[in-house]
């Protein structure tokens, strides 16, 4: 008998719903974004967020099962995100996997929404082979993951303060560029030379896997209001490629530092910013050097959506980790550490 | 008919069944945590001390504002899930009205008041008629001294209910002196069986949409759309 899970996914401002077939065969994944909506308050306002989740969550999953060719009794389990994010959104998300799972009494699965970030891996590639490391950057993360078997995580590495795809966000911003900032960087980027202005690198204490991103964007703020002052006009693709490349390096430098100190062959890549042409390139270039494979989820599975949810809950189908229906939200889920 | 309603507008979550208006089973609880904890574990229980199954369920009805932006979340979402597998209709219920309909015999004005933050509070004015809360004005937020002065075109008196009473009982007895008046705690709290009630009764009145109509009743604008509002000046 085949395994049918449904995704639900509503930690920030994505509202996704995904239906997929043991594992591997995606039937649907539709994305309802709202990044129109944010636009005009310069970044995600949670309680806009909750509300839109609440008008889109029911179209959403009926449009996901739809597309599947797949009805309600159909479903194996419902797997949610519960965390971490933003409480508002998660909550909506939540409920509706509580009150299907309790409707059509089939398992409720709790997933964090980082190990959904990993999954999208799993997604192309089930046959992964264990140890692996993983490289989670997104607007909310920057975390390094160490994975010695299936569904165990071991965080080797975090940020201090802004997430790298925040740091993104916020100098995309500064330099009057939009939102969201990453992919309007990368583009950017591609045109400039990243040497043209030096910026400062964070590698914190001897040894640490953490990163710290607030004092290159402090750095990037400075260069930008001096030249506003000085009314000295700016190169914006150069300071582009040279802020790009010193988040990217850092980036990647604590990643093989984590490989040499973990042994992993193969390093995986998660999350919104992991789409970024210059991360990629360069971890690619560092990898092979080091005699590893990386392994990148198709683009369209690095930003937020429920397939990469309906994938961490299908492992956790298989293990018989099912959750209760007083699951609640935990805006700052730890991965690793279910709380059920 | 069975009619499950759902209460979860304010810190008070509530769920009961009702049979063609007579409850069977009621559940309320206000010990502060958060209705996603409590709310759907509630609905399973009613449902079994009903002592019936899920899907003799013939209508979802459901506090769907004002109150906490959360709180009308969780109960919509959990109300239109249930209802869209169940394939029953859903029925959107006036939190204000269900918290005064238990005092509606009394034949005179009553007028809930919930918390709204800001020094406001979400308020409707009702007369008692007949076992039915007719709606005289509202819902609106805004602060007390303004409901004051709304409240002065109707003569009698006024009974006070809902969870911003305790905050708010000196400003309106200063302001109102006798002819305010306070309903008891045991009818202060919203219930699910208020909930239930007008949910059947709009249901025999042809009431009902389907799931996904039902939309939650804010009444107030997002911080964030008001701020937005007047920077656009709008
Ligand atoms: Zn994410």
């Amino acid at each position: 008998m085949s395994i049918t899970i449904l995704g639900i996914e509503t930690s920030c401002d994505e509202t996704s719903a995904a239906v997929l077939v043991d594992g591997v065969d995606l039937r649907s994944n539709i994305i309802s974004s709202q990044i129109e909506i944010h636009k005009k308050f310069g970044g995600v306002v949670p309680e806009v967020a909750s509300r839109k989740h609440l008008e889109n969550v029911h179209p959403v999953i009926i449009e996901a099962l739809e597309k599947a060719d797949v009805t309600p009794g159909d479903l194996s389990a419902v797997a949610v995100t519960y965390g971490p994010g933003l409480v508002g959104a998660l909550l909506v998300g939540v409920a509706a996997a509580k009150a299907m799972a309790y409707a059509l009494d089939i398992p409720l699965i709790g997933v964090n929404h980082l190990e959904g970030h990993i999954a999208a891996n799993f997604l192309a590639q089930p046959d992964l082979e264990f140890p692996l490391l993983c490289l989670v950057v997104s607007g909310g993360h920057s975390d390094l993951v160490y994975l010695p078997s299936r569904g165990e995580y071991r965080l080797l590495g975090r940020t201090r303060d802004d997430a790298a795809g925040e740091a993104f966000d916020k100098v995309a911003r500064a330099m009057g560029l939009g939102y969201p900032g990453g992919p309007l960087i990368d583009k950017l980027a591609r045109e400039g030379n990243p040497e043209a202005v030096q910026f400062p690198r964070a590698f914190l204490e001897e040894g640490s896997l953490d990163f710290s991103f607030s004092g290159l964007k402090s750095a990037v703020l400075n260069y930008l209001n001096r030249a506003a002052m000085l009314k000295e006009d700016i190169n914006k693709a150069d300071l582009a490629a040279s802020f790009q490349r010193a988040v990217v390096e850092v980036l990647v430098e604590k990643t093989m530092m984590a490989v040499q100190r973990t042994g992993v062959k193969t390093i995986m890549m998660a999350g919104g910013v992991a789409a970024n042409g210059g991360l990629r390139a360069l971890l690619q270039e560092r990898a092979s050097a080091a005699g590893c494979r990386v392994v990148l989820p198709p683009l369209h599975l690095c930003t937020d959506n429920a397939a990469m949810i309906a994938c961490a809950g299908y492992y956790k189908y298989l293990r018989g980790d099912f959750a209760p229906l007083t699951l609640n939200a935990v805006p700052a889920l730890a991965l690793g550490h279910d709380k059920y | 008919m069975y009619v499950l309603g759902i209460e979860a507008a304010t810190p008070v979550a509530g769920v009961a069944v009702v049979e063609d208006g007579r409850i069977l089973a009621e559940r309320l609880v206000n010990n502060r945590r958060t209705h996603s904890v409590n709310l759907l574990p509630m609905i399973k229980a009613v449902i079994e001390e009903a002592g019936i199954t899920a899907r003799q369920i013939g209508a979802v009805a459901v506090s769907s504002g004002p109150g906490s932006f959360t709180g009308l979340r969780i109960g919509l979402t959990t109300a239109k899930t249930l209802a869209w597998i169940w394939q029953v209709p859903v029925v959107g219920v006036s939190t204000l009205e269900a918290l005064a309909l238990p005092l509606a015999p009394q034949g005179q004005i009553i007028c809930p008041i919930l918390n709204a933050r800001k020094n406001e509070v979400y308020a409707s004015v009702f007369r008692g008629s007949s076992g039915q809360a007719e709606l005289l004005e509202g819902p609106l937020a805004l602060g007390i001294q303004e409901l004051v002065q709304i409240l002065q075109q109707w003569e009698g008196q006024v009974t006070f209910l809902g969870d911003a009473v305790p905050e708010y009982k000196q400003q309106i007895t200063d302001l109102m002196g006798d002819r305010a008046v306070f309903a008891p705690q045991s009818a202060l709290l919203p219930r699910g069986a208020a909930v239930a009630e007008l949910g059947y009764r709009k249901m025999a009145g042809g009431g009902g949409v389907p799931p996904l109509e039902l939309a939650a009743e804010y009444i107030r604008l997002s911080e964030a759309e008001v701020k937005l509002a007047a920077r656009c000046g709008k």
